[in-house]
Parts: structure tokens; sequence; C-alpha cells
């Protein structure tokens, strides 16, 4: 990430919004909303999902990240009450996932990957379907219906059957319909995959709205953005195994630490250059032969404007230079050996 | 209009809010109240897609035109007379074949992912699938009031009268009940709507055809014939046939009644079974 007025303002507004998680996560009840010990689903020989552990607390965003056939949607079906795990064991709210299927489907809501609607109904008629399906009555369920399109500025398509929706809007109806009671934990699976920036946003309001309200969100992304916008905690998961879970910043700091490049105008300043900035940030700085660019790895940033000053007062000219953390994206490339949303080659099965 | 979520609109995001923040939290609902919020789900689906009544309105009338007119002449000697014999036995035919639409509906739920929705609600499972074969066996009973219409119009003329005609639709009716949870057990086994129907049409061809629909058994080679005799589909067009011509003893309807009670004793449990523990 280039060190611009952009780099400023976006780290500084990552900075709030973290603000605003701690200040969350100090009010919450501690207790957690997941716990699962060695979740394994087996595929025929494939190991969809290979000894998941999870320790989710109530009232947070958990993020799954990860490419295709990770393993992200068996998982959460497995949560879901969708499907038996072959091995392992969970507790969702305190209630056994084997014994008390009951119990953990009356506090949880699902929204699949595919829309999880009747697309030959309207908007209206899915929600109050819905509603009654809670145990709304009839009335009440209208109401319900009614509130929630306006809520998610669907009035208008109200009548309309949703398989004339627009991807965004379908997406809407879908969580809708996932919230006719607001749940304790909300499964969403890939909530924002295939839509445009602006439906996207929509999505990640209401998914801030929810965890406003005290729900727990599980939601799995292969936008490494979304788990950064949106996750307290982000597991990565590649080939059915959790193999990185941490907050945002811990995942990026397990990684490496930041890269300062400068680049010299004259070459021939490369010794003394790198000796300066070796004395100030008192870590090696590596350069070659051909080039005028030094690099560093360093922790603190704040050193970083004063070994430039160091520079200037020795008559040393730089013409350019940057620092920055590694982004989620280095993060995921650095573990996995591949790039987020590339496809594995295994396969996920029937999800 | 799709802009509401955002551009600071206040309102709206109080109103998300407040939607969102309802606590309430109802009791879930109860059998029944489940049963008939899947029946008006199917029935909604009628409305919106009314050409799937295509094949309880457009085949039976296809199917009786078209097996009247081609095999009356040959078979009974005359369109009149063979009408009188086939009318309860094609009734029988077509309804038992679009029992398998029911399995279909089920399939194209799990593709599109409302299945798993309403398996993480806290209702009592079945009901998904009653309220839906509820909606069928109106489906049915239209199917049967056209094909008896036409046949009237035709020259049908029953010699059991309307109570034999009642008669004959109600087990027509408990019987497809029955015989539908064959088809809800396909659909959750299968992959797609195209393997669905290719299993249905190998067995349901052989179950209509070689059965006492059209012709009478006794023309048939013996070892056909005992299958013919056996076959549930002879079971119903025999008490079908009988009730109509007002000449059905009580066991052949006793017979139509355990054929169902077996067909829904073994099958509905499965359905049901793999309903909960699909993949």
């Amino acid at each position: 990430m280039p060190l611009s007025i952009d780099a400023y303002t976006l780290s500084d507004q990552m900075e709030r919004v973290k603000i605003v998680k701690e200040a969350r996560q100090f009010h919450e009840i501690d207790g957690l909303a997941i716990e699962a010990k060695g979740l394994v689903k087996m595929f025929g020989k494939h190991r969809a999902v290979d000894g998941v552990d999870l320790a989710i607390r109530k009232g947070t965003v958990y993020g799954f990240l990860g490419p295709n056939g990770a393993g992200k949607t068996t998982t959460i079906r497995m949560l879901a009450t969708l499907v038996k795990p072959d091995a392992g064991s969970a507790r969702i709210f305190g209630h056994d996932l084997s014994e008390e299927g009951d119990a953990i489907r009356s506090r949880i809501s699902m929204t699949g990957q595919y829309a999880s609607i009747d697309e030959d109904l309207t908007g209206m008629e899915n929600l109050v379907m819905m509603a009654r399906l809670m145990g709304y009555g009839r009335k009440e369920a209208k109401m319900r219906a009614k509130e929630l399109l306006g809520a998610f500025g669907l009035e208008e398509a109200a009548k309309r059957q949703v398989k004339n929706y627009s991807g965004g809007m379908r997406r809407r109806i879908d969580i809708a319909a996932s919230i006719v009671v607001t749940p304790d934990l909300l499964f969403l699976d890939e909530p924002t995959t295939g839509l445009d920036p602006r439906s996207r946003n929509q999505v990640w309001d209401i998914i801030r709205a929810l965890v406003g309200s005290g729900t727990t969100v599980l939601l799995t992304t292969q936008y490494l953005d979304e788990a950064d916008q949106l996750a307290d905690r982000i597991a990565v998961i590649n080939h059915g195994k959790i193999i990185a879970e941490g907050t945002s910043g811990e995942l990026k700091a397990s990684v490496g630490r930041g890269t300062l490049n400068i680049q010299l105008i004259d070459a021939a300043d490369q010794v003394r250059a790198a000796h300066i900035l070796e004395q100030k940030l008192s870590v090696p700085v590596h350069f070659t032969a051909e080039s005028t660019l030094l690099t560093a790895q360093l922790d603190d940033p704040r050193l970083v404007a004063e070994a430039l000053g160091d520079l200037a007062q020795e008559g040393i000219a730089t013409s350019d230079f940057s620092f920055g953390r590694p982004s989620l994206d280095e993060v995921f490339l650095t573990l996995t050996g591949h790039a987020a949303g590339e496809e594995t080659q295994s396969e996920e099965g029937t999800s | 209009m799709t802009d509401i979520l955002e551009n600071g609109s206040r309102t709206k995001e109080i109103q998300l809010r407040d939607s969102i923040s309802s606590t309430r939290r109802p009791k879930p609902p109860s059998a029944l109240a489940s049963t008939l919020t899947f029946a008006t789900r199917a029935l909604l689906r009628i409305k919106h897609v009314p050409e799937q009544m295509f094949d309880v309105t457009v085949f039976p009338i296809i199917f009786l035109l078209m097996f009247t007119y081609l095999f009356g002449g040959a078979i009974a000697g005359s369109t009149a007379e063979y009408l009188q014999f086939l009318l309860p036995g094609i009734l029988v035919m077509t309804v038992s074949q679009i029992t398998m639409y029911t399995g279909i509906d089920l399939n194209n739920d799990i593709r599109k992912g409302i299945f798993d929705r309403f398996r993480t609600l806290p209702i009592w499972l079945p009901s998904a699938l009653i309220g839906a074969l509820l909606v069928d066996v109106v489906r049915y009973t239209i199917a049967s009031v056209i094909m008896i219409g036409l046949g009237f119009a035709l020259g049908f003329r029953p010699e059991g009268g309307m109570l034999g005609i009642l008669g004959a639709i109600v087990l027509i009716l408990v019987f497809s009940f029955s015989f539908s949870w064959i088809w809800t057990a396909v659909g959750l086994v299968v992959r797609s709507e195209k393997s669905l129907m290719m299993i249905s049409f190998m067995v349901l061809f052989p179950l209509t055809f070689v059965s006492n629909v059209f012709v009478d058994p006794k023309t048939l080679p013996t070892w056909l014939e005992s299958f013919v005799e056996v076959n549930p589909i002879s079971v119903l067009a025999t008490a079908v046939r009988g009730a109509m011509h007002g000449t059905v003893t009580s066991w052949q309807v006793m017979w139509v009644i355990i054929v169902s009670i077996i067909m829904t004793a073994i099958f509905a449990p499965i359905t049901i079974y793999l309903y909960r523990n699909k993949k």
C-alpha cells in the first residue's frame, strides 16, 4: 500500500472501525456462540472438512475465508444442522449439535449461497410464508413482511415474483427471509458473491445493523476485502483445514512486517544511504547493484519519516518511496500458495 | 428504489434497525399451521405458474381422446363400448403418472436451496411434504373431473351413478397420495430432474401399460397375466371400474386401501428420513 493521502484516510478509517468493534466486544457478555472440536466431513474418500476447531464469541462477525472447494460451505452446513459431521463435535449456544437440533434450529438462521427462497412467489408472499413458518399469526405475518420489505428497500417490488428481482434485491429478500425472527446466530454463505459494489455495500450495512443488535454472524467469503471490512475474526480455510486464525491485523502481522521501498536518484549514493537507514531503523537494508532501490522490513512506521529526513539532510535525493503493511491478499497468497477465489483442485461435493 | 439503504437516508437506517431489533420470538407453529402454510405455498405456485396445470388438464384430455379412438375399434369393436371399459382405467393411469411431479417439485426445491431453509426452521418437518401433497390431491381431483366430464361428452355412461363416481375418485386420491411418497423418496435421492424423469418413466410405463387398464388380462400369456393381477395399478383400476359401473366388491376396495397403506408405510418414513438427513 503506497503511502498517500488515500492510504492515510483508509488506515484511519480502519482504525476507527477497529475502535468501534473493540468497544462493542467490551460490552458483550462473554460467551461462545459456536464451539467446535475436530469437525470432519467426508465426501467419499475426499475429506471436505478435515478437523475444524472453532470458538466464536457471541455478538461478533466471524469470517471464513478461502477459495472455492475449501470446505467453507460444508462447515457452515454442519453447524446449521443440515449435514451430520462424520467426526468431531460442536455446541451452538451450549446446545449439542448432534442431540439438540431443534433447540439449535430455533435460534439460528441460514442464508445459503443461492437464493433460498421461492422464486416463483412474490417477495411479499415469501416473507409471509416465512413469518407463518416461524409461528406468526396470519395478520402479524403480513405486518412483519411489510415492515421488512420497507426496511430492506423492497416495498415497490413486494408484488413482483422474486425471479424478476436483480441480484442485489434477491440477496436482500433472502436475508430478510432469514431474519423474520431476528436469529441469535446467522449463517451467511457468500452473501455478496456476484453483487455489484453498491449492492454489496447495502448487504454490508444490513450485516452491520444485525451485529449491532446482538446477532452473531458467521459468513463465508472469497473476498479478502469483505473479511477485512466486516469480520472481527477470520479463519483462513484451505483443503478443509483452518490454516490461520485471528483478527485481520493479526493475520497480516503473522505473515510479514511492513515493507519500506526507497528509490534513489543516484545509484552512487546506495551504500551511504543504506548505512544511514540501517542506523536509524536498526534493521538490515537490502539493495542490488543493478538498481537504485533500497528495501527494508520493519515494524514501526513512525521511524520512516525520520529516516527520510536523515537522507535529505545528507543530501541524498530520493525519487520515490512507499511503505505498507502486507494486504490480506498477500497473507492469503503466503498461507495457501494461491490467490483467494482461485479454484483448488478438490470439489466440494454436493454443496 | 435500490438506493434506499445508502445516501445517508436516516429514516431508512432507523427503519432497518427497528426491523432487526424486534426481539419478538413467537412460539413455533403447530403441525397443522405449518402444513397449511406449505399448502398455501403450493397453491400460490399454481397461481404464478399456471402452466404447471398442463399435466392435469391437457394431458388427460389428450390421453383419453388418443386411446379411445386409437384402440376403441380394434379392441372392443366400437369406441363407445370401449370407453365404458377404458375411462376408469385411463383415469387411473393418468393420475398415477402425474404423481411423479410431486417428486420433481421437491427435487427442484433441493437444487434451488429453499429446501435448506425449510430444514433449518423449527417446524414439524413432514409438514413441508404433506402440505405439498395435499395440494397435489387437489390437482388429481381436477384431472379426474376433467377426464370424467370429457368422458360423459364422448358417451361414457357408468351404471354406478354419482355415488359410484365419487367413490372411484376417492379411491384414486387415496392411492395417488400414497403413491406420491415413492416419488418424494426418489426425488430426494436423484441428482437432477432429468434422472427423476427417467426413473419414473422406467417404473410408470411398464406399471401402467402392463395392467388391466387397456385390455382384459385373460387375453395375455399366463406369466404376464399373473404380473398384471398383482400390479397395484390393476388393483386400483379394477376397484375404480367396479365403483363406476356399480359392481365393486368390498374386497376390491380393501385391496386398494391395503396397497395404499403398504406404500405409505414404506415410502413415507423413507422420505422423511432422507429429508432430515439429506447432505
